[in-house]
């Protein structure tokens, strides 16, 4: 037996029937073919399916589909844009802090979700911050690097996203721009 | 000193920090797995598995597993009855099992369905009669008689699998001889990989006949061979493929019984078969490294010069093989470094037991041994008053030698990690200076860069790499080693860009297809970069030829006087002469098509010709000295690892930023081993088999590690590299230990180390230290 459910998905309303027992990871990574989203323990242990509901993060393993309706879901994939990589990648990319890979999406959504609230965290705070992923591969020392980069390189921007206007200060012009791209798609998609 | 200037030469891309040529397709989530593929008809596989650590097949039903809508195929052991493992000598495994199983968890039993609740539902309809046998967990048992045996080529009426026994020169001569002899027994835990990509494995067969398989593999040319011969397909017939690969530390380097069992599948559904283990059947699955009860007696001199090593390495191999061999082999022999053992005697056992089979894990084999030696040799550095570091430098092998067991040393830089490790440390302020209940300790390694001897014995180079350059410049780079997020594309690339002065974006690596990559053996034994990377400059030097040579002939210089640096050739003597790399490429091109070229690694005829001479041979060998700081709650027994120091001799960091990378996460892994983790079983059934009860070192308790990197710059290795992501694991165990011991006077002789006991041992030498003695007693924990 499958329902019909309508899921916000990175900004786009999609329609799927789904088995009514379908965890929102089975959904994202079956159903709307968004495989960035991993597939490690399937029991809210390790992290990697860590995507945003409302901002916030959340297990998509232990997260059930048919809640999620009226749900703004990111994944992975929502933050590569025309802009190019979020800071949060490229800081992951050139801070060596992607081994195998398995990890990185679920640790890129968590310090998207905490750096948008806390921006200034010390690298102790930020640790207390990824508990709850996992990485075997770095030791964690690369990916603590990549995200005291990013929330530098975010705050240097006056990154739209911890802004609650739009009023952008002048002489930011590109700043300003994606503030106001990024705010008509979060309107287009609330 | 001409040595050490080599090491400084200048390159342009070798040596710098480049971030992982895959990492982009990482952070974006692009990255393709094997779960993350699918095909047209795929079918969902599940395996059911024994809920007997040791029990006899009577009987399999699977008529009701059959008859339930939406199964296609339904395979048990007797339809693929050759056995099979990853060493020749040792095919003990079977794709499901055929007689008896012999852990719980073995295979039983394959379904391929429609969908997973279906494939499930067929599992458990399945109706299996066991004869439940004697149960074997403990390996000293398993040294005795035993009723049952768990494999019928057991040692006599045993359950062990191999013993070993070496000695050279004479061990009672050096103990009678010695000054100072001390020995002890410690017990390790098993531990596992815990990479965060479970298995998963697709086959194809497809209406040629032709059998594709994509999985998470580390030596995907074992598992093409294994493939091979269970299903009786000639190797040319199969294909086998490694997607992006989620981790695996030696997790993923055997051919495993799902693999061959989703072939069979698929080859009975006539569709596509895809199976994804759950996290509980990756820790069943385990491979992971032997539980071990290791003594060790050393003898020291009046000066502190190591005088000899007994070993006695008793080591639990699970249900299967596996490795086994080679375990059972290199728990002695790595011990052969960093120090000088003139004398050297060592017995190893390996048991099987009815628990899942332990393999291969990052060091191999050298880790439990190397904790017993580090912690003894603190032990008489601490009886005689010696200092750790001191003793430990006095005792180096020098560099261009020989080890008594015939391992041929080259590159050495064992002196400058310990001296780096110490001073950065700030060692001569700290050492049995620190306040009570803090402490900092020391322990050294070395390791094989690749094994010597591939594990079939061909005369097929280790390695093998191809380039093809053509009309857009682009270099595509084949090789079949295997990345597995360590970056063995990356250095690949590195090797080749670096040879032809090109920039990173010219090259393209195109790895692990069995149609397209040449051989390389895989990633095990620390072997790639040495082997790989030395296949990938000798290939790139092909191409360079020939483009020097198109070169030569627009200028009129001699094609040997050019030399290559950012993507154009110059006169070495006349730098004004240039030619671009597209210019020469474009006249290179005019005579041939594409520009083509091999390069290729095989390992020079290396070790004695005593029985296992060929275990732990490598053309060169990694050290490594990393110091530790601790502080033990002395109430609690709880450690706290507050800094670490790791310096590694690497021959030469080919992209620092990785080599960082390796260090920081062995150091992880090996605090882990350290302090937290341990497969946890009951009569044969594994308790923690997830990664909340399996407990790794979170964030937040990883320490700061400063990694210092020594660069000895190898004779042999692809511009001076040798292997730097397993050695680094051991060292770490030892120097928490000895820093433990520093910080409250007790000595840790189980690994991981309980909190709880440890609090005990120090409150009870407290006490007795409160009571009487003044000298510190050392208590035994655990």
């Amino acid at each position: 037996m499958r329902i019909l459910v309508t899921l916000d998905v990175n900004g786009h309303q999609r329609e799927v029937g789904i088995r009514p027992y379908a965890t929102l990871l089975d959904v994202v990574r079956e159903d709307l073919d968004l495989t960035g989203t991993k597939r490690g323990c399937d029991m809210g242990t390790c992290g990697c399916c860590t995507v945003l509901m409302d901002g916030n993060p959340a297990l998509a393993c232990l997260t059930l589909a048919a809640d999620c309706e009226g749900k703004a879901i990111e994944t992975i994939e929502s933050l590569r844009s025309e802009d190019g990589l979020h800071p949060l990648q490229l800081a992951f990319e050139e801070a060596g802090a992607t081994q195998c890979g398995f990890c990185t999406p679920g640790f890129i959504m968590a310090a998207k979700a905490f750096l948008r609230d806390k921006p200034d965290l010390s690298r102790e705070d930020i640790a207390y911050e990824i508990s709850g992923n996992m990485c075997r591969c770095t030791g964690y020392v690369k990916i603590l690097d990549a995200i005291e980069k990013a929330a530098a390189m975010l705050r240097e921007d006056e990154y739209p996203e911890k802004i609650p206007d739009v009023q952008v200060k002048t002489g930011k012009k590109a700043a300003g721009a994606k503030a106001v791209k990024k705010k008509a798609r979060s309107s287009a998609s609330s | 000193m001409a040595k050490r200037q080599k090491a400084n030469r200048k390159y342009n891309i070798i040596g710098t920090r480049i971030p992982l040529v895959d990492s982009r397709h990482k952070v974006t989530g692009e990255a393709v797995y094997t779960e993350d593929i699918s095909f047209p008809g795929m079918l969902v596989g599940r395996i059911l598995r024994s809920p007997h650590p040791h029990a006899r097949i009577k009987k399999i039903d699977t008529s009701k597993a059959e008859a339930l809508p939406g199964v296609v195929a339904v395979c048990t052991g007797v339809e693929a009855p050759i056995t099979f493992g990853v060493l020749p000598i040792s095919k003990d495994e079977n794709a499901l099992a055929v007689e008896k199983v012999r852990y719980v968890g073995d295979s039983v039993a394959a379904v391929a369905a429609e969908d997973v609740e279906t494939a499930e539902r067929a599992i458990n309809l399945i109706e299996v009669e066991y004869e439940e046998l004697p149960v074997y967990t403990r390996p000293i048992d398993c040294t005795k008689t035993v009723e049952e045996k768990i494999h019928k080529h057991c040692r006599g009426n045993t359950n062990v699998h191999k013993e070993v026994r070496q000695h050279f020169g004479n061990i009672k001569r050096a103990f009678h001889e010695s000054d100072c002899v001390k020995g002890d027994t410690f017990k390790f835990d098993g531990v596992t990989h815990a990479f965060t990509e479970p298995h998963c494995c697709i086959a194809v067969w497809e209406a040629n006949d032709r059998l594709s398989v994509y999985s998470a593999q580390q030596v995907p040319h074992y598992l093409h061979r294994a493939l091979s011969e269970v299903l009786e397909v000639p190797m040319h017939q199969i294909r086998v493929v490694k997607p992006a690969v989620g981790g695996g530390f030696g997790g993923k380097s055997d051919p495993f019984p799902h693999e061959i069992a989703c072939a069979l599948l698929a080859r009975k559904a006539n569709r596509p078969v895809k199976i994804t283990f759950t996290r509980e059947e990756v820790f069943l699955s385990n491979h992971g490294r032997h539980p071990s009860t290791i003594s060790v007696k050393m003898g020291v001199d009046k000066e502190g010069m190591i005088q000899g090593i007994e070993i006695d390495a008793l080591i639990d191999g699970g249900a299967y093989a596996s490795f086994g061999v080679v375990s059972t082999y290199y728990n002695g022999v790595l011990s052969q470094g960093p120090y000088r053992i003139p004398n050297f005697k060592y017995r190893g056992r390996r048991v099987y037991t009815n628990t899942p089979p332990s393999g291969a894990m990052r060091g191999h084999g050298s880790v439990n041994t190397r904790y017993a030696i580090e912690t003894v040799l603190d032990m008489i550095c601490d009886e005689k008053g010696l200092d750790p570091c001191e003793v430990r430098l006095k005792n180096c092998l020098p560099e261009h030698t020989a080890t008594i067991n015939q391992f041929r040393i080259t590159s050495n830089g064992i002196q400058e990690c310990i001296e780096r490790a110490r001073d950065q440390s700030d060692w001569n302020n700290k050492y049995r200076k620190l306040p009570y209940g803090r402490g900092i300790g020391i322990g050294c390694g070395f390791y094989i860069s690749g094994s010597n001897l591939p594990i079939h014995w061909t005369r097929t180079p280790q390695s093998t790499v191809h380039l093809k350059v053509d009309m857009d410049g682009g270099v595509t780079l084949h090789t079949g080693a295997s990345d597995i997020g360590q970056g063995s594309d990356t250095m690949a690339a590195q090797c080749v860009a670096e040879v032809l002065g090109l920039s990173m974006d010219y090259v393209h690596v195109k790895a692990v297809d069995s149609d397209l990559s040449p051989i390389d053996l895989g990633s095990y034994s620390s072997r790639v970069t040495f082997m790989n990377g030395n296949a990938a400059r000798e290939a790139a030097e092909g191409i360079a030829q020939q483009l020097a040579a198109a070169a030569a002939k627009l200028t009129g210089v001699p094609a040997e006087r050019f030399v290559f640096h950012g993507n154009v050739l110059s006169d070495r003597d006349n730098p004004s002469v240039v030619v671009p790399y597209m210019d020469a490429l474009t006249e290179a091109l005019a005579e041939t098509g594409a520009l083509i070229a091999s390069g290729k690694y095989l390992s020079p005829k290396l070790g004695g010709k005593f029985k296992g001479a060929g275990a732990g041979l490598s053309p060169t060998y990694s050290f490594q000295a990393f110091v530790a700081e601790v502080t033990v709650d002395p109430d609690t027994g709880i450690v706290t690892a507050d800094h670490v120091w790791a310096a590694h001799d690497v021959g030469k960091a080919l992209n620092p930023l990785a080599v960082e990378g390796q260090i920081e996460g062995s150091v992880h892994m090996g605090l882990g081993q350290a302090l937290s983790e341990y497969m946890h079983y009951r009569k044969g059934q594994l308790l923690n088999a997830n990664l909340l009860d399996y407990r790794c070192v979170s964030p937040i308790e990883m320490p700061p590690v400063d990694v210092i990197i020594v660069e000895s710059d190898d004779p042999e290795g692809p511009f001076g590299a040798k292997e730097c992501g397993e050695g680094a694991l051991a060292p770490i165990i030892p120097a928490v230990a000895n820093a433990i011991y520093d910080a409250v006077g007790v000595r840790v002789k189980r690994v991981p180390v309980d909190p709880d006991f440890l609090a005990t041992q120090i409150a009870r030498k407290q006490d007795s230290a409160d009571k009487k003695s003044k000298k510190p007693r050392i208590a035994a924990v655990r």
